[in-house]
């Protein structure tokens, strides 16, 4: 979990909404990441990369690691940037497959629109939370000398037991 | 005179109003030296309670010097007198003042049937705080009027600073109630949710009457510091988990004892009709503020007794019965019978048991005073607890 930044009103709170976004994305992760790694023919097919299976493979581990990570780890923002460039090596893949064709230009120009938007949302994420603090807030003052009481806490324990319910 | 006065959300001005005069034979004047910003403040700064009037002088936590006494209370009040002035007007003498509950007073709210209307039956009338409490100017002034006088004050001595004694009007009483009425035995773990200058005060009590363990709940740092050096386990609800903290600390069994000095902010007009819906709207716009009430009434251990300091001001939804009624729970609440404590308190701050200075965070001319409300409100620089110097 990061906090919100100094600047931000609720500085040095959770921001969970941001959080959620970046543990449903390795959610999201995860599911694609087993798909290509159970079906690499069917998804290689249906991104116009029939062929390269071995890659759609490779991807998916890669999707897997980044999937684990982001809903396992403390800190979901590194996770976040290796999303992004996962992002970028795909974009490359399948626009290798743009002048094979014009069927598997159709489905490779689909598949990379979809991956775009993703992109768009993960970097948001990413950045959203790199802004972010990794530590909760802190004291804005020093308030640990400040017992009211003439000695340590312990030793004030009872002194007014009389009164407890007197009420 | 210089007086903070109230006119709307988020507006409250430093201005000159007519000085207050004797209205009634046991009326007396005081000229404030001190004064507080209390949370009860911030309900009518953020406009969550109906019922004040643009150029309302605010301010319910005062102390000075009597400068005029009216005839009927001579014989308890002299000029010169040094007091501090409860936040709870009490005549003394109805019923409910004979048994100690004087924020329950039958007589001190001039505007008894707007309370009627609202509660049922009426309460006592507060300083600066609404009509629906007898609409009496308040105390962040250079002057206030104190009605009932003879009864409304604590003489305190002169050689204590007004810093150690101002709190006896207000916030020192409520965080000693809050406990006293919880009946806390040896055994028993004390959860306090809310680390204001209430819940700071709580803490202390509950140490003092001799909790086994005290654990604070609150989402600001530098409160919970302050908690944890009044001798509190701090929990901040919003990086750990408090059932999983509280039940780590109660081997899965809850606090004996639990204390709401959190509050909620709900409206309160004279029509029982508009009190329901408006308090329905505030419950949806502060639904975070009931749920401490809620987690209480879940986490606290069967047998278990709530003390409700923090202010509600209506209806409520989603309260959980069952649980409450199911478990056994003893729950209590009120104005803080302020009167009923002071005596004893006073001796405690000169024994110096008790220090209540630990709590100020800023002290300053009342002329910022506007400023400072906001400071608090938004827990700005470490705020806790303000002082004002008219
Ligand atoms: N019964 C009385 O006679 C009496 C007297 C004075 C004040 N009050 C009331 O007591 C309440 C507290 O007063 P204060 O001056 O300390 O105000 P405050 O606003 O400074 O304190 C409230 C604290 O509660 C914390 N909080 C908010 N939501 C929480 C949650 N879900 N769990 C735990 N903590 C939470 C806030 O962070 C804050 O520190 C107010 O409602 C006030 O009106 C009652
Ligand atoms: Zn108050
Ligand atoms: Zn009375």
């Amino acid at each position: 979990m990061r906090y919100e930044p100094q600047g931000s009103p609720r500085r040095g709170h959770p921001d969970r909404e941001t959080d959620r976004l970046a543990r449903g994305l390795g959610l999201f992760s995860l599911a694609l990441g087993l798909a290509e790694i159970a079906a690499p023919r069917a998804v290689a097919r249906s991104v116009g990369l029939s062929g390269r299976e071995g890659y759609v493979r490779a991807c998916g581990a890669r999707e897997v690691a980044t999937g684990i990570a982001l809903l396992a780890a403390d800190d979901p923002m590194p996770w976040m940037w290796g999303r992004v460039v996962g992002d970028a090596v795909d974009l490359g893949l399948l626009a290798s497959a743009l002048d094979e064709g014009p069927q598997r230009r159709e489905r490779a120009g689909l598949a990379m629109g979809a991956v775009a938007a993703v992109t768009l949302l993960d970097f948001a994420v990413a950045k959203t939370l790199s802004a972010e603090d990794r530590r909760p807030a802190r004291p804005l003052k020093d308030y640990r000398r400040r017992r009211g009481f003439p000695r340590p806490p312990e030793a004030m324990r009872g002194e007014a037991r009389e009164m407890a319910g007197v009420y | 005179m210089r007086a903070l006065s109230w006119h709307g959300k988020h507006d409250i001005r430093c201005e000159s109003v007519p000085d207050p005069q004797i209205e009634h034979p046991r009326d007396a004047v005081i000229r404030v030296t001190s004064c507080a910003i209390c949370g009860s403040d911030l309900h009518l700064y953020d406009n969550f309670i109906p019922g004040m009037t643009p150029g309302d002088v605010m301010g319910h936590e005062c102390m000075g010097e009597v400068v005029e006494v009216g005839p009927e209370s001579r014989h308890a009040l002299k000029v010169g007198d040094r007091v501090v002035i409860p936040f709870t007007i009490s005549c003394g003498a109805c019923p409910q003042c004979l048994r100690g509950n004087f924020s329950v007073c039958e007589r001190s709210n001039r505007n008894a049937s707007l309370a009627q209307k609202a509660f049922g039956r009426t309460t006592a009338g507060l300083f600066g705080y609404t009509q629906l409490t007898g609409g009496y100017q308040g105390g962040q002034a250079e002057y206030i009027r104190v009605p009932f006088a003879d009864k409304t004050h604590v003489k305190v001595p002169s050689n204590l600073s007004d810093e150690k004694l101002l709190f006896l009007s207000d916030i020192l009483p409520t965080g000693w109630q809050a406990a006293v009425q919880l009946g806390i035995e040896e055994t028993d773990t004390v959860a306090v949710w809310g680390c204001g200058p209430v819940g700071q005060f709580a803490i202390r009590s509950a140490v003092l009457l001799g909790a086994k363990q005290v654990i604070a709940i609150d989402r600001v740092p530098e409160r919970l510091e302050m908690a944890a050096a009044g001798g509190a386990i701090p929990i901040n609800f919003e990086v750990e988990s408090v059932m999983e903290r509280i039940d780590a600390l109660t081997d899965g069994k809850g606090p004996e004892k639990c204390i709401d000095a959190v509050g909620l902010e709900a409206h309160v007009s004279g029509h029982i009709d508009s009190m329901y819906d408006r308090a329905k709207q505030a419950v949806m716009a502060e639904s975070d503020r009931i749920h401490a009430l809620r987690e209480i009434i879940y986490l606290i251990r069967p047998a278990g007794t709530i003390s409700m300091p923090g202010v509600y001001g209506g209806l409520a939804d989603k309260v959980p019965l069952g649980a409450l009624m199911n478990k056994g729970i003893t729950v209590r609440t009120g104005q803080t019978h302020t009167q009923r404590w002071t005596d004893d308190l006073l001796r405690r701050i000169e024994e110096g048991q008790i220090d209540p200075t630990f709590v100020i965070t800023h002290v300053a001319d009342l002329a910022d005073g506007p400023a400072l409300y906001e400071t608090f409100r938004d827990k700005k620089d470490g705020c806790v607890k303000v002082v004002l110097k008219p």
